[in-house]
């Protein structure tokens, strides 16, 4: 009997559908059309050859497109990380996947003392380094993305081919995507949201306008009007710039539609978006989703974004949504809150936190408990309220709590520490005020976060039970 | 207090640096001085000198120096 052909040996990536057309806009102004960047990927896979685990370090730049592109067209399983990660966060996930290769903007490479460069191209350098498959990877097993980007916890969402493929062509249905549209980056390359608007471009053959410039940059808004871009996503925060910047004000006949997901937007922003849309006839569109679902679990539809504002709308084509209770049953009337579950093939794999959890196959089975509280109100629409465990998102990264007090306790002799706080602002209890710089430091540099991110509060002492675990709703007082 | 060291308070303030660190910073020179940082200090800015910026010279404010310039603009004089 034959074997039958593994999904990583077939390509996820259709380049040569679109020849012609332009896949990329660089921050120089170049062009590159599908069929140039299908050379790329094959030039650089090639030198690989094998299936087996490689770490992409991200910029929004051609040289880390081509290279996540090019591996999962190739079967090649990338770890997708940022290129600005802290060192020593870095090795300690090389030293815990132990991947075969490198892909890195060139300039990074001689830090590697003990790679040897390859291959490079684009201003990006190959390195292999000292391992030759040190793991198993399981044969559905397809990209490698952090949970947090931050803390420094080598845990790793698993995601497969086919769950990649059921999310890309969900957003493409509901956004109503195709060739003619052009997104300007405005996330990282190693966040799924910022993924997902690759991927989904990339499907139906339409253009992205590849930049590292941020909102505050005069750059960005040139390359946005002169390459005409059509759309680009944000994560709360990225909409609390765009109302400084009066972005309500600004003139932009090229875009056609803004998204919005990585945390909830303030019930009062989002009102304030979906008039905008309405008024200057855009489309605001307000998503839900985690890693954990490989991007997308819901949608507002556009002409629901006024009339529903505060809402994170309806599962997205071919997922579905329940609400559980505390015992575990389905929650069945309106306006009652209880634990999101969402099934649908975006559903990932599972976690990996060491390199033999790599040839782990399904452990969810298409099935997700979010952590989010939520409701649904009697037009089926589901609303946010709370969530389960400790962790809070900051600009769009999830920042888990109790890693946070755990990483300041560990590095800080003699100190007691609690984290909470509010989305976007971690609030740092300290009972010995003359480490406060020495923290908010060093909380910066861990978590690659703004400074702005964290708030330091000096205590007496930290509120605790008399198993002594801390209260933190005693502390709320502080930053409520 | 004049406004020379006004301005440049919102600068330390902001990133949590020195009066002479901020004397010649750049845009991301610093990683405390990126686009989130960037809001924080404009913010800071228009609340010292109670103001209201418009989008070009918020996305023109990419110095220390240059800050001045566009503050004259505000009839603010930094000096």
């Amino acid at each position: 009997m034959r074997k039958a052909k593994k999904y990583w040996q077939s390509m996820m990536w259709k380049l040569n559908n679109f020849k012609n057309n332009t896949a990329l806009i660089t921050e120089n102004g170049q062009k590159i059309t599908y069929e140039e960047l299908d050379k790329h990927c094959r030039s650089l896979t090639d030198t690989i050859g094998k299936r087996c685990l490689v770490f992409n370090l991200c910029r929004n730049e051609i040289g880390s497109l081509v290279g996540y592109i090019g591996f999962l067209n190739a079967g090649i399983v990338p770890v997708m990380l940022k290129a600005d990660l802290d060192s020593e966060l870095l090795q300690e996930c090389i030293d815990t996947y132990k991947p075969d290769y490198l892909n890195l903007p060139s300039e990074m490479a001689e830090e590697f003392t003990d790679c040897k460069e390859v291959y490079k191209n684009l201003g990006y350098s190959l390195l292999k380094t000292q391992y030759d498959s040190a793991f198993e990877l399981n044969d559905e097993l397809a990209l490698l993305l952090t949970t947090s980007g931050s803390t420094g916890s080598p845990k790793l969402v698993r995601q497969s081919y086919k769950n990649i493929e059921a999310n890309t062509k969900s957003i493409v249905e509901y956004l109503n995507l195709d060739e003619t549209e052009r997104a300007i980056t405005t996330l990282p390359m190693n966040y799924t949201y910022g993924i997902s608007i690759i991927n989904t471009h990339l499907w139906v053959g339409a253009c992205l306008i590849l930049t590292e410039k941020g909102l505050m940059q005069k750059d960005f808004w040139q390359q946005l009007k002169e390459h005409n871009a059509t759309s680009f996503g944000g994560v709360p925060y990225t909409y609390e710039m765009l109302e400084r910047l009066r972005f309500f004000r600004m003139d932009l006949p090229s875009l056609r539609y803004v998204t919005q997901a990585g945390g909830k937007l303030s019930p009062d922003l989002h009102e304030k978006f979906a008039k905008w849309a309405l008024e200057k006839n855009k489309k605001f569109i307000v998503m839900y989703g985690q890693t954990e679902a490989t991007a997308r679990m819901s949608y507002l539809p556009a002409e629901k974004s006024l009339e529903k504002y505060g809402s994170m709308g309806i599962a997205i084509p071919g997922g579905k949504f329940s609400l559980i209770d505390v015992n575990g049953l389905e929650i069945t009337t309106p306006e009652t809150v209880g634990e999101l579950v969402y099934e649908g093939d975006n559903v990932t794999l599972g976690y990996a936190q060491c390199g033999e959890d790599l040839k782990k196959g399904d452990e969810r089975c298409g099935k997700l408990v979010t952590g989010d509280m939520a409701k649904f109100d009697k037009d089926g629409f589901f609303y946010i309220v709370g969530r389960k465990k400790r962790f809070l998102k900051i600009f769009g990264n999830r920042v888990n709590l109790d890693e946070s007090e755990r990483l300041i306790k560990s590095n800080f002799d003699n100190i007691d520490c609690a984290c909470c706080g509010k989305d976007d602002s971690m609030c740092i209890f300290l009972t010995d005020s003359s480490y406060n710089e020495r923290v908010l430091n060093f909380m910066t540099l861990k978590t690659g976060l703004n400074r702005a991110a964290f708030r330091i509060q000096d205590i007496d002492e930290i509120p605790k039970n008399e198993a002594g675990k801390t209260l933190y709703k005693a502390l709320e007082q502080y930053y409520a | 207090m004049t406004t020379l060291e006004k301005y440049t308070q919102v600068f330390t303030d902001t990133f949590g640096i020195t009066d002479e660190e901020a004397k010649n910073l750049k845009f991301q020179d610093i990683k405390a001085w990126d686009s989130v940082g960037h809001m924080g200090l404009i913010s800071a800015i228009e609340e010292a000198f109670d103001i209201m910026m418009e989008t070009d010279d918020i996305i023109d404010l990419s110095s220390f120096e240059k800050g001045k310039e566009i503050l004259a603009k505000y009839d603010v004089e930094i000096k």
